[in-house]
This record gives structure tokens, C-alpha cells and sequence, in this order.
């Protein structure tokens, strides 16, 4: 089973998904798109997952670098990008979503199951807000959504 | 067997798998996700592993069977798996992945090899004990006992 697409889900946590901050997730592997995913619905956000940096890039509406207009006006909050992805590594996705004027502002977050600090200042100066390690716990997510989204109890 | 037999049962195997180093906290994680909207969170997830990994463990002995071994290809199949046994609580699986990664980068078929086995052993070993787990689980709900707290 694989994601042909990016794919989305908000759970029943709250009435109003409107006002529920959406972030996209981006990862390669499977199991953890799954747990990632649970996370952010955890921390009343709606969710969409990608399988990889191209598939970001065209839910965002980013394809080849030239934005589709219908998909304009940022409809994520956040981007929470996995480092080591074949293809596209959440770095050169990273690079790609600071070097949109459309998508700049959008906060990135990395994540990587390995602790390499010229790997974690690399994407800090290209402007990741954030880089956390794998595996993800409730309260890193707490975290990311406090310092990065609107805080909500 | 009554739902406090089996409730004992299930605590003292749990506490086996922790302290046997089969499952670490990353499981307990996983645990304390589940919830009434998210009732079958944790056999979902570990079922999305099994199905990795398997898939995995395939790939990672055609390579290992070429001609011309790719390492490169070996160790980003190993480094998925490490991933996932990683983010399940899946410890042991995870520990024997990591020897598995340095025998790639030292370009050691031998040791790479030996260490398929290793990976396998284990993955196979927190296979039946994960199974065992979910299906005591099972029959302790089936009996309308409450769960243990993780």
C-alpha cells in the first residue's frame, strides 16, 4: 500500500476544522507517517501526509518551481519534513519552499533519526525554524505547536 | 481464564518484553495515542511494520545475493528499517540495524550477511512476541476486563 497523492484527515476532535491549524508531513516511510500523523491530529491540527518532496512540492502547489495559481495563498500553516528521503531530501525541500516569495513564510520543521550538527545547522541557516529527532513524541509535537502555531490548551 | 487472570498476565508480559529489551518507551508512546476515536491505533501501526519490514528483509536478501553488491542501495534499506523498528519501540530490531549499517559502510559482505541474519532473528522473535501481546490483549477485552494503564 502506498500514498499515490497526498492525503488528508482531520479527525472528529473538534467541530470547527477551519480554525484548526493544517500542516503537512512529509516522509518517506510509512509506520512513520502513520504515528506523525496521529500526533498533529492529537494536537487538534488537520493533517496531510506526502510520501516525498515532489508530492509536497505539488500539494503545495509548487510543480516545477512556477506556483499554481488555484492552489495559491498558503493552505498550510506548517511543514514538519523528514531529512533522509531518496530523491528529494527534506534539505533540498526545504530550499525549494524558502526560495518560493509564496511559500517562505510557511515555518519548516526537520526531523531525522540522526544527530549530525553540521546537518542540523545546515537547515537551521537555510531556515528551518526547528530540528528534532526521531522518533517523535506527543510532546515534541506539544512543542512544535506552542512555539510555531497558535497556542491552544 | 477471568478477565483479572488474564489482566495479570498481560502486565506481567508487557513488563517481560520491556525488560527483556524487546520494546522500549517508543511503545509505550505509541500506547498512550490510543484512545476511544483511535481505538486500534497501535495494531495498526505495528501491522504497518510487519508489512515494512517484511518487504525489507526481502529486498535487503536479493541484494545481498547479486553479483555486484550495491551498499549503498543495502544500507538505505536498512536505514528504513531502523526507522520504522525505531519508531514502533521494536529495540532489539533496531540495536542489530545499526551493526548491520556499519558493516555496510566497511563494505563487509560477510558481515553483512551475518547481520541479515541477526535482523532477522530478532524481527521474527518481536513478530510472535507483539502477536502473543495483542492477542492477550484481545481476550481481556473480550472478557470486558479494563485494559491496563500503559
Amino acid at each position: 500500500m502506498s500514498y499515490a497523492s497526498a492525503s488528508s484527515s482531520s479527525g472528529d476532535r473538534t467541530s470547527d476544522h477551519r480554525d484548526l491549524p493544517h500542516v503537512l508531513a512529509v516522509d518517506d516511510n510509512h509506520v512513520d507517517r502513520k504515528i506523525i500523523e496521529t500526533l498533529l491530529l492529537n494536537s487538534s491540527c488537520k493533517v496531510t501526509t506526502a510520501e516525498n518532496g515532489m508530492r509536497a512540492l505539488e500539494y503545495l502547489g509548487l510543480r516545477d518551481g512556477q506556483p499554481n495559481s488555484a492552489t495559491l495563498a498558503s493552505k498550510v500553516n506548517l511543514i514538519i519534513t523528514d531529512y533522509c528521503m531518496p530523491g528529494m531530501t527534506g534539505y533540498e525541500l526545504l530550499k525549494k519552499i524558502k526560495g518560493s516569495s509564496f511559500l517562505k513564510e510557511v515555518p519548516v520543521v526537520i526531523v531525522s533519526s540522526e544527530n549530525v550538527p553540521t546537518r542540523i545547522n545546515k537547515c537551521l541557516e537555510e531556515g528551518a525554524k526547528m530540528f528534532m529527532l526521531k522518533p517523535l513524541k506527543q510532546s515534541d509535537v506539544k512543542k512544535i505547536r506552542c512555539h510555531l502555531l497558535n497556542c491552544r490548551s | 481464564m477471568d478477565a483479572l487472570q488474564l489482566r495479570k498476565q498481560l502486565i506481567e508480559y508487557t513488563a517481560e518484553l520491556f525488560s527483556e529489551g524487546f520494546l522500549d518507551e517508543q511503545f509505550t508512546q505509541l500506547q498512550q495515542l490510543q484512545d476511544e476515536t483511535n481505538p486500534n491505533f497501535v495494531v495498526e501501526v505495528v501491522s504497518l511494520f510487519f508489512q515494512d519490514s517484511e518487504r525489507l528483509l526481502n529486498e535487503l536478501a536479493k541484494s545481498l545475493s547479486q553479483q555486484e553488491i550495491d551498499f549503498k542501495k543495502i544500507d538505505a534499506y536498512v536505514h528504513q528499517l531502523k526507522g520504522s523498528s525505531s519508531s514502533v519501540g521494536a529495540h532489539r530490531v533496531q540495536r542489530s540495524c545499526i551493526s548491520f549499517r556499519d558493516f555496510c559502510n566497511a563494505k563487509n559482505i560477510e558481515g553483512c550477511l551475518e547481520c541479515l541474519q541477526k535482523v532477522k532473528q530478532e524481527y521474527s522473535l518481536i513478530k510472535d512476541k507483539l502477536e502473543t501481546f495483542f492477542d492477550l490483549e484481545q481476550r481481556l477485552s473480550a472478557t470486558g476486563g479494563s485494559p491496563p494503564l500503559p
